[in-house]
């Protein structure tokens, strides 16, 4: 095992904060698969679909038969680490302020020779190894050599936290602390260590089931939220923005109309002052204090969590404006991934499927309970993964769109969610 | 079928070398470290620019030009010309290819030039566009140039075959003795064993004296028929045998051996000779591992006794295997491309009488390697020529 983290020491204020600075970042077009697959979790290297062969680095053709069907395909990561050294020197300005590090070269059992990252609790070369892929702080992705079984605090381990959003010792901000998946995700938060977790409720007046016991853990702090008000955002920033290393944005409004079973707007104007406007107002008032924090020392900003839902790749009719909603808060949320870049804050959009709530009671199971999905979205911060599709809903939506997204729209069109 | 047989290279010179000085940094362009080599190669050999008929350029600093810009920017018009990106290996390929065109009559006198320039940080910035691989593969795990990948080859080489710093160690003070006479080498203090050892350390097991100083400069050398170097009255070395070979042994999982392996036999073959008879080598020296593998994928050792042998020789010009007498690139620096030259112009040299004050005695035979492209996990470019004095 290694040694657990110890909590970071309070910051000296008379120091500069650190401006944030990345890894290298630039990447082949071939080479972002590798991304692509990490941003979800998984290790995925080329394989040949003629000969087999897997292929690293990325390429345009098999090294042996030259064919060019290298298709990305998941990866046990099984290897040999061969050597390894660790670096005391760096022309790179993100790494020059980490050094010591070390780096290892891994033989897969699959064939290829890799350069990895090396966490301290990796055994010494030569030894028996698992590779996995994980995003950096670039929002790339870059190889791991790890113990071949999870071990007791290796999230604390230097190089992972580089590498994660783990909310150990970090303070968050629940945006919505009403609802079931809101008190849901506070109590994962606690249990995953959240140092401060502050907890948004618009409307006070409305007394609803939980809320009030959430103030009694030690870690939360109730503050007045209302996405719907550039004041209620503008004036809460000014209070905690300074000090939130992980921003979720849990608030939504969903209703369950499409385009003839309501006249008028009222309704699809109210979820898209939450579910866009309100994302915006937020990202307007907050982002900026997050980037001036991504390398704030160990317990730095770090991300920021966007709760979305599978409707937003393809429009579920049945839910049509809450769908159009969503889809908006996605194509805002991938501009805010653009500008969180270079301060290194990953952010974390989650799909799910239909949560288990009031505004879902007439869909049939299979719907995510609250408790899951937050368990899910604080095991995304530890994994570090950037797309989250929790729930089987979820996953099964996600491999139709991949397959063919016409496919699936006319699959919805025609009532067949 | 049989293999064909390669022909010989009967009756080609390798003459005047050149070296523009290196200095660690500077504000001029590689065309001006390029046309210095070739200015200088006129000035000494009395040839006009216009007799200048092949051209070969290795460059990293040119972009966006080529060799093909080069010949407007200096007014010269070859009807041979050649661009080698292969780094360290572009030496020994560029006098490989002249030496067919000079046997075919493609040309009658080709200058093969590497130079280089190095503004304040051309060397970080040049690092990430080195190649596709290390974009995607290595440039974003932080140790920037090659010396993660190195250290990974050195410790591996270092478990395996029992290697100790202590030897790599001896390597580097021997060539720290020679360059002491090299007037263009950027260190001429000498080095102590204690030195070395003492040294920080870079990115373990490599520390500093085991790393090149990245510099600005320039090498080259005129091909030509050995009687149009009569002719001319040039001093100039004999070319006995050339061999190049790219991604060699690319199953081995880590370097363990250079391509140089793959190719000795016909090296030696078509030289005639054997290991025995060299009288001094320059091996490609980005980092000292690479020397000691050089020992033995070359045939001076069996592979796994490098270790023995730098112990059980003298590698100094007055020793009994001189190698690098120049000093090499861990005592002269590292002129980007030129890296590939300074051992080739230095055993022209060695062979022709032009190493003044640092002339290995009674040197007939000289062997020069080389090596380039770090693009991954290993350099590509292997080659090897063999040298004669002309008697």
């Amino acid at each position: 095992m290694s040694l657990p983290m110890q909590r970071p020491r309070r910051k000296n204020p008379l120091l500069r904060t650190r401006a944030p600075t990345l890894p290298p970042w630039g990447r082949s077009r071939v080479a972002l698969g590798l991304t692509a697959a990490a941003a979800v979790g998984r290790f995925e290297l080329q394989q040949c679909a003629d000969c087999g062969a897997v292929q690293y680095p990325p390429r345009e053709a098999c090294h042996v038969c030259l064919s060019a069907r290298l298709q990305w395909k998941p990866q046990s990561g099984a290897g040999m680490l061969l050597s390894e050294t660790t670096l005391h020197h760096s022309n790179d300005l993100f790494f020059r302020e980490r050094l010591p590090w070390r780096l290892g070269l891994v033989r897969l059992d699959s064939g290829p020779t890799l350069m990895v990252h090396l966490p301290d609790c990796t055994p010494a070369a030569p030894a028996a190894v698992r590779v996995d892929a994980r995003l950096d702080r670039a929002g790339q992705a870059v190889l791991l050599g790890l113990p071949l079984k999870e071990i007791e605090h290796m999230n604390d381990d230097r190089v992972l936290r580089e590498m994660h959003c783990d909310p150990k010792f970090r303070k968050v901000l629940v945006t919505d602390g009403k609802t079931a998946l809101g008190q849901a995700l506070v109590k994962s938060l606690a249990a995953a260590g959240a140092d401060l977790i502050w907890v948004g409720h618009a409307e006070p007046w409305k007394k609803l089931p939980g809320f009030a016991d959430l103030s009694a853990l030690p870690q939360v702090t109730l503050v007045p939220l209302d996405l719907s008000s550039a004041k209620s955002v503008a004036e809460l920033a000014g209070e905690v923005a300074g000090k939130v290393d992980i921003v979720i944005n849990n608030a939504e409004v969903h209703r369950t109309h499409g385009i003839a079973t309501r006249r008028g707007v009222d309704a699809a104007r109210a979820e898209m002052d939450i579910n866009y406007f309100g994302l915006l107002r937020l990202a307007q008032e907050f982002g900026p204090a997050l980037k001036g924090r991504g390398a704030d020392g160990a317990a730095s900003a770090v991300a920021w969590v966007n709760l979305l839902s599978i409707y937003a790749l393809s429009n579920y009719p049945p839910h049509g404006t809450y769908s159009a909603s969503k889809a908006a808060a996605l194509s805002l949320a991938q501009c805010l991934r653009a500008e969180m870049r270079g301060a290194g804050i990953r952010v974390v959009n989650v799909f799910p499927g239909p949560i288990d709530d009031d505004w879902n009671q007439l869909l049939p199971p299979p719907k995510l309970a609250p408790a899951a999905l937050a368990q899910a979205i604080v095991k995304a911060l530890r994994d570090g993964v950037e797309d989250l599709y929790p729930g089987d809903v979820a996953q099964e939506w996600l491999a139709r769109w991949r397959d063919n997204p016409k496919v699936l729209e006319r699959e919805l069109a025609a009532g067949e969610g | 079928m049989a293999k064909s047989t390669r022909q010989g290279y009967a009756g080609v010179a390798v003459a005047v070398p050149v070296t523009v000085p290196y200095v660690r940094y500077s504000t001029h362009g590689a065309h001006w470290f390029v046309g210095q080599v070739i200015a200088e190669m006129l000035r000494q050999s009395g040839i006009a620019k216009e007799q200048i008929d092949g051209l070969c350029v290795s460059s990293f600093s040119l972009a966006p030009d080529t060799a093909v810009g080069l010949t407007q920017h200096l007014g010269l018009c070859p009807r041979w010309l050649d661009h080698l990106p292969l780094g360290g290996a572009s030496g020994v390929v560029a006098v490989r290819r002249a030496a067919r065109a000079i046997q075919a009559g493609d040309a009658e006198v080709v200058a093969c030039v590497a130079g280089d320039t190095n503004h304040v940080d051309s060397f970080r910035a040049s690092l990430g566009s080195f190649s596709l691989f290390a974009r995607d593969a290595t440039y974003p795990y932080g140790s920037g140039g090659p010396n993660a990948m190195f250290a990974f080859i050195t410790a591996h080489y270092m478990r395996t075959y029992g290697a100790r710093r202590e030897d790599f160690g001896r390597i580097c003070v021997a060539q720290r003795e020679n360059a002491l006479a090299t007037p263009y080498a950027m260190f001429r203090k000498a080095l102590t064993q204690e030195d070395y050892m003492a040294a920080r350390v870079i990115a373990e097991p490599i520390h500093l004296f085991d790393c090149v100083m990245p510099c600005a400069g320039a090498e080259g050398v005129l091909v030509m028929s050995e009687a149009r170097a009569r002719d001319l009255g040039l001093p100039y070395a004999r070319l006995l045998a050339a061999t190049e070979r790219h991604n060699a042994y690319r199953e081995d999982p880590i370097m363990l051996r250079g391509g140089w392996a793959m190719d000795r036999d016909e090296l030696y073959g078509q030289a005639g000779v054997k290991p025995d008879a060299i009288d001094l080598v320059q091996f490609y020296d980005d980092y000292p591992v690479i020397v000691m593998m050089q020992y033995e994928d070359l045939g001076f050792c069996a592979k796994g006794e490098g270790p023995a042998f730098v112990q059980s020789h003298d590698l100094t010009r007055a020793g009994s295997l001189p190698t690098n007498t120049s000093g090499g690139q861990l005592s002269a620096g590292q002129a980007g491309a030129a890296g590939g030259y300074i051992g080739l112009t230095e055993t022209v040299r060695q062979l022709s009488g032009q190493a003044a004050g640092r002339a290995v005695a009674d040197a007939q035979l000289g062997l020069v390697s080389g090596f380039g492209m770090v693009t991954y996990d290993r350099c590509l470019c292997t080659g090897a020529l063999i040298l004669a004095r002309a008697n």
